[in-house]
């Protein structure tokens, strides 16, 4: 090959540039017809307010350039579809095809929101039903649909919480957080209008329940937890820390991302949550990543009812249901319409194609992430010795004195044709590396990452260079990611005449 | 490494007193930890602080990480230099990498912070537990 080739490169490793790249003037993705009236300025038209003079090099391109460069990228995607995707915290697991089936569906997908509430009973319907499981699977008493994202949740959740404890006379002030939970806690609580209090975990990971139990004051609106934890471990003493919230008039917020460890075998009702939100994009296998859409439902016990998102699923007393906004307590809405009902009907399919069987899909959830761990242990460190649940934290120390980190393992399981895990959190571990397999996983496909995993520790430790300069399998080699972060460049800018082309 | 006029709070911000007014940062264990500073988050002159409470955040490549104030007080002036040169946390995080000067509210609050062999000695600690 010569540097003259400049196609003859297989098409799943070419490199594809800017679509901005592909401009030059005149070229059109559409042809309109010959004007039959007198033409019109659209300059003047609109009035030189609403002409945009700073976009420059806006790209002129074809159809076929179009369809080209997005169809190229998609190649570049790595998808659940593909192999594994250990992304600890996320859960990304297989989304069956059953599910795309039903959403397809013509009395389904063709459905507006806007259609009269007598011709959408058949939606009400599959709402109420997947209202009906989520409620029988977290032991809760009613339910929202509407948060669309898991972050959505966690604030409907902290709204609810504000808003019951306003009716008692006083929202206090703070929410304690313990330093295992999900990043994005903090964050909701904030903009809730709460101060965070950070616990720490004990040496085992879990609550310091007797800490708890002597520092918890009177301004502490509610305790967020998730459990199972990002260190994958399981809260022991959930059931006590609900009783010293409750005797203190405090509530506690369950964040339910972690419920593929839970599913048909414990119910977080059971154990005293108030109020918890799940990601049907994680335990219910709805699209996840690349901006899925989520949904992220909000159960809560009978006390905060009133308070839940308008509009609320309802009854009539012809045996018809309807959408009731006459709800004066509600914290109002949090999203239009229903939320993301397209993504509400892909969970009842699991939900009805799996039944009962999700309670195997959890047991299956924790033993791929056991297998996972056993086969690892003796060659990465395992920080917290805790029982795992549905993933697994290690650390870096031991590849550390290589000079090799957590981030050039993730890198360097590219070259072995997966996805990385999660690096560097949860942040109580330094140099952390989390693995979720999930249930979707079989053993062979298991043991290929154990193989991945085990090839790697034995190179930081004989040939580091190698680990620590990967990937090299791919279109591009190590990004530089500190410079990406402090001087990002968000814009295309237009090469001055006459400078080359890089 | 850790200067034996500065003082030192558990969460690793250190802080250096002259005539009444503290300047506070973050050590040099701490940008070790953060990896790669790329955003610094400052309040503005005139905020009121008190001993613990975060006035900031630190984003490295890895995670964002608040800041604490080390005792009470208003602040009189931030670090802008580090809008556009994060990267001095790292390379200079005792001295040119400063991020707010206080006015201090109660000069007993300093005897509670550390000094820098209780500090060394602090740390040696969490790297022992790392470690392990």
């Amino acid at each position: 090959m010569t540097d003259r080739i400049k196609k003859a490169s297989r098409h799943t490793s070419q490199s594809e540039g800017l679509i901005f790249e592909k401009s030059a003037p005149g070229k059109r993705g559409i042809e309109l017809p010959r004007l039959d009236v007198p033409a019109v300025d659209a300059r003047q038209a609109l009035s030189a307010a609403h002409v945009r003079e700073t976009v420059n090099g806006f790209p002129e391109v074809s159809e076929i350039e179009v369809i080209r460069h997005f169809t190229r990228l998609s190649t570049w995607n790595y998808a659940i579809d593909l192999g594994m995707y250990p992304l600890g915290s996320c859960t990304m697991k297989y989304n069956p095809r059953v599910n795309e089936f039903v959403a397809r569906l013509d009395g389904i997908a063709t459905e507006h929101p806007f259609q009269p509430i007598q011709l959408s009973q058949g939606c009400l319907k599959i709402m109420q039903a997947l209202q009906n499981c989520l409620l029988e699977i977290t032991g809760m008493d009613a339910v929202t649909l509407e948060p669309s994202s898991g972050a959505q949740g966690e604030l409907t959740g902290l709204l609810l919480i504000r808003a019951y404890l306003e009716s008692q006379g006083n929202p206090r002030q703070k929410v304690l957080i313990p330093d295992s939970a999900h990043g994005t806690n903090p964050a909701t609580a904030v903009i809730a209008g709460y101060q965070v209090e950070n616990i720490r975990s004990d040496a085992r990971g879990q609550i310091d329940v007797e800490r708890l139990r002597q520092t918890i004051t009177e301004d502490v609106a509610a305790l967020m937890v998730t459990n199972p934890s990002t260190l994958g471990v399981f809260e022991q003493h959930i059931a006590e820390i609900a009783e010293i919230l409750h005797a203190n008039g405090s509530l506690l917020y369950m964040d339910g991302a972690n419920m593929n460890a839970l599913a048909g075998i414990a119910r977080p009702g059971d154990f005293g949550v108030d109020v918890m939100h799940i990601n049907l994009h994680k335990t219910f296998s709805t699209p996840h990543g690349g901006g899925g859409p989520g949904a992220g439902p909000v159960m809560v016990k009978k006390i905060l009812e009133p308070f839940l998102p308008v509009p609320v699923l309802a009854g009539k007393s012809d045996g018809t249901l309807t959408l009731d906004f006459s709800r004066p307590k509600s914290v109002g809405r949090m999203r239009a319409f229903c939320g993301n009902f397209g993504v509400l009907v892909r969970a009842l399919a699991y939900a009805l194609a799996y039944g009962p069987g999700i309670r195997q899909a959890t047991e299956d959830a924790v033993l791929n992430a056991n297998y996972i761990r056993k086969h690892l242990e003796d060659v990465y460190e395992l920080p917290y010795k805790s029982p795992s649940m549905h993933e697994v934290v290690f650390s870096d120390a031991r590849q550390k004195k290589y000079g090799v980190n957590t981030i050039d393992i993730a890198k360097r399981l590219i070259d072995y044709g997966f996805h990385p895990y999660t690096t560097a959190f949860p942040l109580i571990v330094p140099g952390a590396m989390m693995i979720e397999p999930t249930e979707s996983e079989p053993k062979e496909e298991c043991d290929l990452f154990i193989d991945a995993m085990r090839a790697i520790a034995e190179e930081a430790a004989t040939n580091p260079e190698v680990v620590k300069t990967a990937p090299h399998s791919t279109r591009v080699g190590r990004l530089d990611e500190v410079s990406a972060a402090r001087k990002p460049i968000l814009r295309w800018q237009p090469k001055a005449s006459g400078e080359a082309a890089d | 490494m850790y200067p034996s006029n500065y003082r030192y709070t558990k969460e690793h911000e250190w802080i250096r007193i002259e005539n009444g007014i503290g300047t506070v940062g973050i050590t040099d264990y701490a940008q070790h930890e953060l990896g790669d500073v790329v955003f610094v988050e400052l309040p503005k002159a005139g905020a009121k602080l008190s001993a613990g409470q975060s006035f900031g955040t630190v984003e490295s490549v890895k995670a964002v990480s608040e800041i604490y104030s080390p005792v009470s007080g208003e602040v009189l002036e931030t670090n802008t230099s580090l809008a556009n040169e994060p990267e001095k946390i790292n390379k200079d995080p005792h001295g040119a990498a400063w991020l707010i000067k206080l006015k201090i509210a109660n000069a007993a609050e300093l005897n509670t912070l550390m000094d820098a062999a209780a500090y060394q000695t602090y740390i040696s600690e969490k790297q022992k537990e790392a470690a392990h």
